[in-house]
């Protein structure tokens, strides 16, 4: 099967300290993965770099040619002041079909209805977002992600703070895309979450520590190294002797003309 | 009636200074007003005073080498604007610094350049003009860039609409489906220079801003949607040039100082009695819904 995206010897983080140190490996087109480890241990980072969001301090991640993709950020980056309403975020999705000027047709509004409807939320459109329960949000912020209608979704920490019924629906849609061949990356803390639903893990703590089946992933062994791992933080930690060059993300998915519509159904 | 028309028409009708004023102050506030409502819903409300003293320098240039005249200073004061705004960016986005901080650092700099420019020739009499400007006084072609100024801002604004709403809201977001994020930032600070730069002349540059924000602020106590907000300001902006204006006209006070009054006393009555303002928070709903 094909690789989705490509992670060669990446490194990425903040102020020349690392947050992911040397990630080697591949995601397969059509898989889903979830990507573990403690608070601090890259899973954000990791994500932020993927988007390209982040530059890498060395190595490179490639994410294949012809893939769209979306991204979930944490909720806390949303500004939920903004004088907003679901049917604006929501439609915020359809970005990647009609750009910075595309008209909003009646199909995509159409769209736009049918992916509340799956996330359970009808007759939210006008409803403010500042109005909204996190649980709320949550769905909407799903919705939009349907919208997107990509093929490679990544989700940071989408089931923090919500509760047990919606996480079950938005582990459904998960499941879904999963069906769909669409390539899904999640950051998750809920172990037997991952064990029960995904059949891939990423076990990050800042190092690499266990990546391929999530419950071989998630062993006793790995989960105690990548605790150990975590905990060797050094403000004075010696210069890493290996690689400096560094690729930015290659995201042959963005267009470079940013007044066009990118990734033009 | 009469007293109406001989109150607030006949002052417009009769006077070709008060209908330049009521010209300018109008397209100004079409302008400005959407401006300070996204400067504001990006919880920046701060910088455009900021910027009104950041261009302050350039304007005292262009006065220095040519005295009191619009091209010069107007230049002068966009690319005071423009450099103060593109350093404070460029930093806030390349180093650990916030942009309030950043944007702090570089004002006081420009602004003390700019006062210590002026004294080298005016006299504080010169310093008021520029501080406070003249709306009384304006000619065609003060006129002419305010028009001009008018029309990039909302045609900018229209553009950019989609990208500035997502910046705002969930800026993550935008940089994930588009490498817009940035560069809007830019284009929409030099929008607030632009209008600072614009507005100086008839308000100068610290009262400019009073017509960019006040608007703004009063326009959120009303509604909770991003374009009748803007829609909103530019009606209140215009209601408070027009009344600073008669009140100027008929009790002799200051024209600038008296419209940018006006705006706040729309603004304090808003937190007042807006829908989302003071009163409404206090008052109980006498019915309320089953879910």
């Amino acid at each position: 099967m094909q690789d989705c995206l490509t992670f060669k010897d990446l490194t990425l983080g903040y102020n020349r300290h690392p947050a992911v140190h040397h990630l080697n490996g591949a995601v397969r087109m059509g898989s889903l993965t979830a990507v573990v480890g403690a608070n601090g241990s890259g899973k954000s980072t990791l994500m932020k770099g993927i988007v390209g969001i982040l530059k890498p301090m060395s190595g490179s991640c490639v994410v294949a040619p012809g893939h769209k993709l979306a991204y979930l950020p944490q909720q806390s980056e949303l500004d939920r002041t903004f004088p907003a309403r679901v049917i604006d975020l929501v439609s915020l999705g359809l970005w990647p079909q009609r750009g910075l000027l595309g008209r909003h047709r009646a199909d995509d509004r159409r769209r736009v209805g049918e992916a509340l409807s799956a996330v359970g939320l009808e007759g939210f459109e006008k409803r403010p977002i500042d109005s909204l329960s996190g649980g709320q949000l949550q769905r909407t912020l799903f919705a939009r992600v349907l919208v997107q209608d990509a093929n490679l979704i990544l989700l940071d920490e989408p089931f923090n703070a919500i509760d047990a019924r919606t996480v079950t629906d938005l582990i459904a849609l998960i499941s879904r895309w999963h069906g769909e061949k669409r390539t899904v990356m999640v950051v998750v803390h809920d172990l037997d979450l991952v064990r029960q639903h995904f059949p891939e893990a990423l076990l990050l703590a800042r190092e690499p520590v266990a990546w391929g089946d999530a419950r071989e992933t998630l062993s006793s062994a790995n989960l105690l190294r990548a605790r150990q791992f975590h905990e060797a933080w050094d403000e004075n930690a010696p210069w890493c002797p290996s690689g400096t060059t560094a690729t930015p993300t290659q995201r042959s998915a963005l267009s470079s003309d940013p007044l066009q519509p990118e990734n033009a159904a | 009636m009469s007293i109406l028309f001989e109150w607030i028409v006949a002052p417009f009708a009769e006077f070709g200074f008060m209908q330049r004023a009521l010209g300018g102050a109008i397209m100004l506030s079409v302008s400005a007003c959407p401006v300070g409502v996204f400067l504001m819903l990006r919880r920046m409300s701060l910088t455009g005073d900021a910027m009104a003293h950041a261009i302050l320098p350039g304007a005292a240039i262009g006065f220095l080498f040519y005295g009191l005249q619009l091209i010069p200073m107007t230049l002068g004061g966009l690319v005071a604007g423009v450099v103060v705004a593109l350093g404070s960016g460029f930093v806030s986005r390349l180093t650990i610094q916030k942009e309030d901080a950043s944007m702090a650092a570089f004002y006081l700099i420009s602004l003390a350049l700019g006062v210590m420019i002026v004294s080298l020739r005016g006299s504080n009499v010169d310093l008021m003009h520029v501080l406070f400007g003249t709306v009384l006084a304006l000619n065609d072609e003060a006129l002419t860039l305010i028009a001009m100024i008018s029309v990039v801002t909302l045609a900018s604004l229209a553009v950019f609409w989609r990208a500035l709403v997502a910046e705002c809201l969930d800026p993550l977001f935008l940089r994930s489906v588009s490498r817009l994020g940035p560069p809007v930032h830019f284009v929409f600070l030099g929008l607030v220079v632009l209008n600072l730069v614009g507005g100086f002349q008839a308000l100068g540059t610290l009262l400019a801003v009073g017509l960019m924000m006040l608007p703004a602020a009063a326009a959120r106590f009303w509604t909770s949607r991003v374009a009748p907000m803007c829609l909103l300001a530019i009606v209140i902006g215009i209601a408070s040039c027009i009344g600073g204006l008669l009140l100027s006209y008929h009790a002799s006070l200051a024209s600038g100082p008296a419209i940018i009054l006006f705006a706040g006393a729309v603004y304090l009555l808003s937190t007042l009695v807006g829908t989302r303002g003071i009163l409404a928070s206090w008052v109980r709903p006498s019915l309320h819904r089953t879910a």
